[in-house]
């Protein structure tokens, strides 16, 4: 099951060309939603003139190489190794859920465009990285889903309250789910139920690439911009209005505990 | 003054939540970040502003006497036990503080958890928990079982 491409499986119904147009269709879906999020929240200007607010109080001056290590230093800190998360639980659970989802639409689009058909056998390793990718995914999800993301038992809600905070988790938990579901299905060669959760799948995927002007997908593109912002601002002397350093000596430690909360 | 929330700087962890006295400081359903639900009700205690963090909570100064333009801003450092504050004024002056959080390294205060669970004859006495040798003194005052009432009819 590991090895076998689900996507080539499927050619035997569907055509190549309509699973490749429909890749395309979700990129530019993704593309356009992140446009929309962009122009309607007004993030791209809030970033634009917080950064003119943040050079005319600059205090240092930041040149090139400089910007171009913060760069490098936003690019591994923030992004690659989510360094913005103070909960150790919740970095974990989106590291998972990040690399997985990469892994995840990367392989989908290899196998899609490279392999979309038994005559095109995929190398072996590539399907077993989509199933690695998609139960990453699972795992980082449910878990911040179910476990993380609200003390239910602090504010009373059920664990199984869908808000709209909730539609870019629950939409990518629930697509890459159906997704397993599906390809174990079609290895089993039960038909009925191949097409009941690949027509599951297919509506999960299109609500997850279609819902960004309402849901949470599009952080992954503006909250590297923010964390580049939040660095400049240290370097340039501005700190986002925050007070200098206290000159006392490091003599107490850290808080050894971290609370349990979301 | 009230507390407020910079929404792109908050990732939601419920740092705020967990400690506000009012139980003000709620997660937004849309966006998941926090937010002040009611700063009419807020006790301005700043438990909020200092736990943040991400820096992402300020003091909203009421409009009689901070208009626009100011801005009250927090840097905790619980390694050197202390906290900062940088208050700006409307007309561009800007003071810092620096007060002590406390006088002992973290971890050094037993917790609850870590003192021996009350027996039955202590969970009956007047006392507190622990109380009186954790007071530092030899004992308290106690009312007889008979004066309990006494007033009351």
């Amino acid at each position: 099951m590991f090895t076998s491409n689900p996507f080539a499986e499927l050619s035997a119904s569907v055509s190549p060309t309509i699973m490749q147009i429909y890749v395309v269709v979700m990129a530019l879906l993704v593309a356009g939603g992140t446009l929309i999020d962009i122009i309607h929240k007004k993030s791209a200007l809030y970033f634009f003139s917080n950064w003119r607010k943040s050079n005319v109080k600059a205090t240092q001056h930041v040149g090139g190489g400089k910007m171009v290590s913060l760069a490098v230093q936003t690019a591994v800190v923030d992004v690659m190794a989510s360094g913005e998360f103070c909960n150790v639980r919740r970095r974990i659970a989106h590291l998972l859920t990040m690399y997985g989802f990469v892994i995840y639409v990367v392989t989908t689009v290899i196998m899609v465009f490279a392999y979309p058909t038994p005559r095109t056998p995929a190398p072996a390793n590539l399907p077993t990285l989509w199933y690695i990718g998609a139960l990453m995914v699972c795992l980082g999800g449910y878990w911040f889903w179910f476990f993380i993301r609200v003390d239910v038992a602090a504010e009373g809600n059920s664990p199984f309250r869908f808000v709209r905070a909730d539609l870019f988790i629950v939409a990518l938990v629930l697509s890459v789910t159906f997704g397993l579901v599906w390809a174990y299905l079609q290895t089993r060669g039960n038909a009925t139920w191949t097409t009941i959760f690949l027509a599951l799948y297919l509506i999960a995927t299109t609500v997850l690439f279609g819902s960004i002007p309402w849901s949470k997908f599009s952080h992954m593109f503006f909250k590297p911009a923010a964390a580049l912002q939040k660095r400049v601002a240290e370097a340039n002397g501005t700190r986002t209005n925050l007070p200098p350093p206290a000159e006392a000596p490091k003599i107490y430690g850290r808080v050894l505990g971290q609370p349990r909360h979301y | 003054m009230p507390t407020f929330v910079y929404m792109t700087s908050c990732d939601g962890c419920g740092h705020c939540v967990d400690i506000c006295p009012s139980d003000i400081m709620h997660i937004d359903s849309i966006y998941r970040r926090a937010y002040n639900i009611e700063p009419n009700m807020c006790w301005e205690c700043y438990s909020c502003v200092k736990a943040c963090p991400q820096n992402a909570i300020d003091c909203r100064g009421y409009a009689d006497f901070a208009p626009m333009g100011h801005s009250v801003r927090v840097l905790r450092e619980p390694e050197k036990a202390t906290i900062s504050w940088k208050i700006r004024f409307r007309d561009g002056r800007e003071k810092d503080f620096v007060s002590p959080i406390r006088t002992t390294p973290w971890g050094s205060i037993k917790s609850p958890a870590d003192y021996a669970a009350p027996t039955t004859a202590a969970m009956n006495s007047q006392q507190l928990a622990h109380e009186p040798e954790a007071l530092k003194i030899d004992a308290l005052p106690a009312l007889s079982r008979d004066r309990f009432k006494q007033g009351l009819i």
